[in-house]
């Protein structure tokens, strides 16, 4: 039969199954293909703590969501067209976040007496009416890639666990992917085995096949390639790119990156990354734990690299003391802080940002410190040169603060030429800087940066000793004088303050907007999309974003103060929002969200109406 | 060591500018002293030398030395010692503490930098009391101890640190006494010839708030009844024959330290009571750490049998050596410029490209 082709400007789809079922693979390699064909994209995955969460249970269920579109986006989207529902309880999960008239794939092998009953159907929602709003699909997934894999030799475990290439294939047919990178992909994760490369690649085109034959389907869609700047993409994630990011700080600094890390999630992945590419000199020590991981990257600054520690939440907690030695001794050190919902364990897996208090206060004594944030998954890559161009340039701990979000998120990376990434070098002290010219200062500053010199170990003639107990200025003696430690406690506090960061920049293209809304961090998507939104519909509304939290850009409370409302929407319960009052005394208000996911751009749009009515 | 002193440096060079601020009599003194007066023998220009320290009175040790050095927080030093060593493999870095910092608080930075076998010099200065907070009992005070925090005696069991030590496989392991300058100097001499963690012991006296905790072995009246001098590849013997022993009332003084039969562990004997060949002869390269850790066992809390010396002194490669290692494997395969590899490394997977 011919296939009705329709086009479409966009698309989201989620993919949901039990936490065994491969979705994050599933939805990953989708968005591979769609990368390819260069479409502009943002992904959200989501998934529990538990590695395997009890089978065919609402806590056991993951899912990764794709949006794709032919103009640039901005968020992952708010409600899936295509829900892809690979058992009861994903379905179960999921069905609440789709619009009416949402397409609605489903995997009808598992809706079987017991998996119903597990997620408190008494009736398969296949069955009732529950799902006529919704275009539903159903697809007997498991038992179509068993039987299309009835002359491989895998066994029946493996044969259905190739499902989730069914799906993908079918999904691929759909939305006319382009699929060579999947097959390439097989056959590299499957290179040991080559049963199951053969398997999944059979699984995947009978899934494909299934979509040309069936008379379910009658139509193909087409999203066409998005306006983006000329140049070289990847797909990547937050984590990804923050470990690329550090690895370029490596290079363009000329010193060796040390990483001390203890596994915690979302991090970990990047130690995972930084611990492959040795070639660049970069050293990873999985650490005994949190405090120790720190420790060691600020022996290895002490030493003359550029120390790093990565962590979530919890780890900054335990590393906060040894901050405090950083901020005294005035050294580089840059910590990331992959943010998860809190407090203690909260919820790993997912998002939040409520440690921005914890890293611009949560040290002992007036301990000041760099903080920046990324605002999407490509940027952590330039965060994390920013934050160790910081580090480096002023001698200070820098807090990069992601969040699972942008940690976990992908989108398209324009890759950058590397001749244009800033130029990190530094220079040890390697001569007395004493006017005696035979006594070294460790503690006399660069007039401009207020750094002190950083005299590394080896260096002759330069021996001193550092420490955490106060320093007299200029000498590094230590010092009970009263007046000394006043003086040391504002130099440190006026070397934060005055590194010099560029000035926010406001969008406002209708130029008359009297509502501002500021952001940091990862709602720079939603908060972008909704503002479109608006303006799409006549309103004006200018958005402006912090990438830098301390300090904050010099222009700041003069863009705060030309609005008559500044609105400030954050995943937590207002500290931003806090902070700009105290500072800028600017009748800012708040708009909160602790759930764990990042807002939708739609619930941000509404908000803001309503703010725009009241203006 | 054999090489000429090609650098000809002195104790005084190693002195710094700083005032020394301990009290009168601490027996840190004698150690500053004895480490000045030893470091000129390593023949290590001054600048290729880091002591790192944690928080207790040893560890204002770093200020006084004319070496790089940090006073860094409490309990952390081997951690922080740990990332600047394995960056650094051309440095010789030191960590001085005490039995509060290495024990109490920085307990598992201690084991696990033992366990990596990281190539650290580690200096416990145990005094069994917290001096710097004025006189709390310590984690290798004895059970009642009477201090300011336990009045009516602590009800903790103390830690044994060798044993401790060599429960985390510690490669070299060694106890001296501040008041020995000679045997101090012994033990910092191979604990420096030591490629990976050197984990010394040094019993140090707190004239303030434990003071004569071990006099019983410094005392010329007793202190060679206590004493087990371990000398590698000599028999282990101690007190001396024909001479009335104050432990044992007046008997005969020599002993010896044997395998007791059936047992396991080490037990001490009057050497007139075994046959020679039954008299232990101290191997401290002997590979399984349990005959170090029966070494380690013999005294008790009131020192009798106290073993001085290296217990244990075996080759494992360091932490930093393996890790150096992957790191130039790694390096070697390069023939790009590292600003090359970055443009392959940043361009690596599915990409595509846009015109």
């Amino acid at each position: 039969m011919t296939k009705q082709i329709r086009q479409l400007d966009r698309v989201v789809i989620r993919f949901a199954g039990d936490s065994g079922d491969g979705m994050q693979l599933t939805g990953d390699r989708f968005t591979s293909e769609t990368a390819q064909l260069g479409n502009d994209i943002s992904t959200l995955p989501n998934f529990p703590a538990e590695i395997r969460a009890p089978a065919g249970t609402l806590p056991g269920v993951s899912s990764f969501q794709v949006h794709f579109a032919d103009y640039d986006i901005l968020t992952p989207g708010d409600a899936p067209n295509v829900l892809v529902a690979m058992n009861p309880a994903a379905l179960k999960a999921n069905l609440a976040d789709l619009p009416r008239g949402a397409d609605i794939i489903v995997n009808t092998d598992e809706f079987n007496k017991r998996n119903l009953a597990k997620v408190g159907y008494q009736v398969s929602p296949l069955d009732d009416d529950s799902l006529a709003g919704y275009v539903v699909h159903p697809v007997a997934l498991t038992s179509m890639t068993v039987g299309a894999l009835a002359a491989h030799e895998v066994s029946k475990k493996d044969a259905e666990r190739a499902k989730n290439m069914f799906a993908l294939g079918l999904l691929s047919w759909m939305y006319s992917r382009p699929y060579e990178s999947t097959l390439r992909f097989l056959e590299r994760k499957f290179a040991a085995r080559p049963e199951l490369v053969a398997a999944n690649v059979a699984a995947f085109r009978a899934g494909w096949n299934f979509g040309e034959t069936t008379e379910d389907f009658s139509v193909r869609y087409e999203v066409k390639p998005a306006k983006m700047l000329p140049g070289t993409y990847r797909n990547i994630t937050g984590n990804a790119a923050l470990s690329l990011g550090l690895v370029a700080a490596g290079v363009r600094s000329g010193l060796p990156v040390f990483l001390g890390a203890y596994p915690i999630t979302p991090a970990s992945d990047i130690l995972h990354e930084l611990s492959k590419h040795k070639k660049f000199g970069v050293i990873t020590m999985q650490a005994e734990d949190e405090i120790a991981a720190v420790g060691a990257a600020l022996g290895a600054s002490y030493g003359g690299s550029l120390g790093v520690t990565t962590t979530s939440g919890p780890g900054v907690a335990l590393k906060s003391e040894t901050i405090s030695l950083a901020v005294a001794l005035e050294l580089p050190l840059v910590i990331v802080d992959v943010q998860r919902a809190g407090p203690s364990t909260g919820m790993p897996t997912k998002t939040e940002q409520a440690d921005l208090n914890l890293a611009l206060y949560g040290r002992h004594g007036e301990a000041p410190v760099a903080v920046i944030a990324p605002k999407s998954p490509a940027d952590c890559f330039h965060a994390a040169l920013e934050a160790a161009r910081i580090a480096l340039t002023y001698r200070t701990p820098v807090i990069l603060l992601s969040d699972n979000y942008v940690a976990n998120g992908s989108e398209p990376w324009l890759l950058p030429d590397v001749e244009s990434l800033p130029d990190l070098r530094v220079e040890f002290a390697t001569a007395p800087n004493g006017e005696d010219g035979t006594t070294f200062l460790p503690y006399l500053r660069d007039p401009e940066t207020l750094a002190r010199p950083w005299a590394i170990p080896g260096t002759p003639g330069l021996e001193h000793r550092i420490g955490g107990l106060e320093k007299a200025d200029k000498t590094g003696d230590i010092s009970y004088d009263p007046a000394n430690h006043d003086f040391m406690v504002r130099t440190r506090a006026a070397r934060i303050e005055t590194i010099p960061v560029p000035d926010i920049e406001v969008e406002d293209p209708d130029g008359d907007a009297r509502v501002l809304v500021l952001g940091w961090g990862s709602t720079y998507g939603p908060i972008g999309a909704a503002c479109r939104g608006l303006r799409q519909r006549g309103l004006s509304i200018a958005q402006a974003h912090l990438r830098h939290l301390a300090p904050m850009p010099a222009n700041l409370g003069e863009v705060l103060r030309a609005y008559d409302r500044v609105v400030i929407p954050e995943m937590n319960l207002g500290q931003l929002a806090h902070v700009i009052r105290a500072k800028y005394l600017v009748d800012a208000i708040g708009y909160n969200q602790v759930r764990g996911l990042p807002f939708t751009a739609a619930e941000l749009e509404t908000m803001l109406e309503e703010v725009l009515k009241n203006v | 060591m054999s090489e000429p002193l090609a650098l000809k440096l002195t104790a005084k060079d190693f002195k710094s500018d700083q005032e020394v601020r301990w009290c009168p009599g601490c027996g840190d003194y004698a150690i500053l002293a004895a480490v000045q007066q030893f470091m000129p023998e390593l023949n290590i220009p001054r600048e290729n030398i880091v002591f790192v320290s944690g928080i207790g009175c040893s560890s204002r040790f770093p200020y006084y030395m004319n070496t790089y050095g940090m006073h860094s927080i409490h309990g952390r030093a081997p951690a922080i010692a740990t990332g600047l060593s394995v960056s650094r493999p051309d440095l010789s870095v030191w960590v001085v503490t005490g039995d509060g910092d290495a024990l109490s608080i920085g307990g598992n930075h201690l084991i696990h930098a033992l366990r990596r076998n990281v190539n650290l010099k580690i200096l416990l200065f145990n005094n069994r009391i917290y001096g710097l907070t004025k006189g709390q009992y310590s984690p290798t005070s004895e059970v009642g101890k009477i201090t300011k925090s336990t009045p009516v005696g602590s009800a903790d069991a103390p830690f044994n640190p060798l044993s401790l030590a060599l429960g985390a496989e510690a490669t070299f392991v060694g106890r001296t006494i501040d008041s020995d300058r000679k045997h101090l100097q012994s033990v910092l001499r191979a604990a420096a010839e030591h490629e990976g963690s050197a984990f010394v012991e040094i019993y140090q006296n707190c004239n303030i708030f434990n003071d004569g905790a071990f006099d019983q072995l410094k005392e010329p009246g007793t202190r060679d009844d206590y004493l087990i001098r371990l000398e590698h590849g000599q028999p282990i013997i101690f007190g001396a024959a024909g001479k009335p022993n104050s432990q044992v009332g007046g008997r005969d003084g020599q002993f010896c330290v044997v395998h007791p039969p059936g047992g396991f562990g080490l037990e001490v004997r009057e050497t007139a009571s075994v046959r020679p060949e039954e008299i232990v002869v101290h191997d401290a390269t002997v590979s399984d750490p349990a005959y170090a850790f029966a070494l380690s066992r013999l005294p008790g809390l009131d020192l009798r049998n106290t073993p001085i010396g290296v217990f244990r002194s075996v080759d494992r490669p360091s932490y930093d050596s393996a890790v150096q290692e992957q790191v130039a494997t790694a390096k070697a395969k390069v023939s790009e410029t590292p600003e090359q590899q970055l443009a392959g490394l940043l361009g690596s997977g599915d990409t595509w490209t846009i015109l």
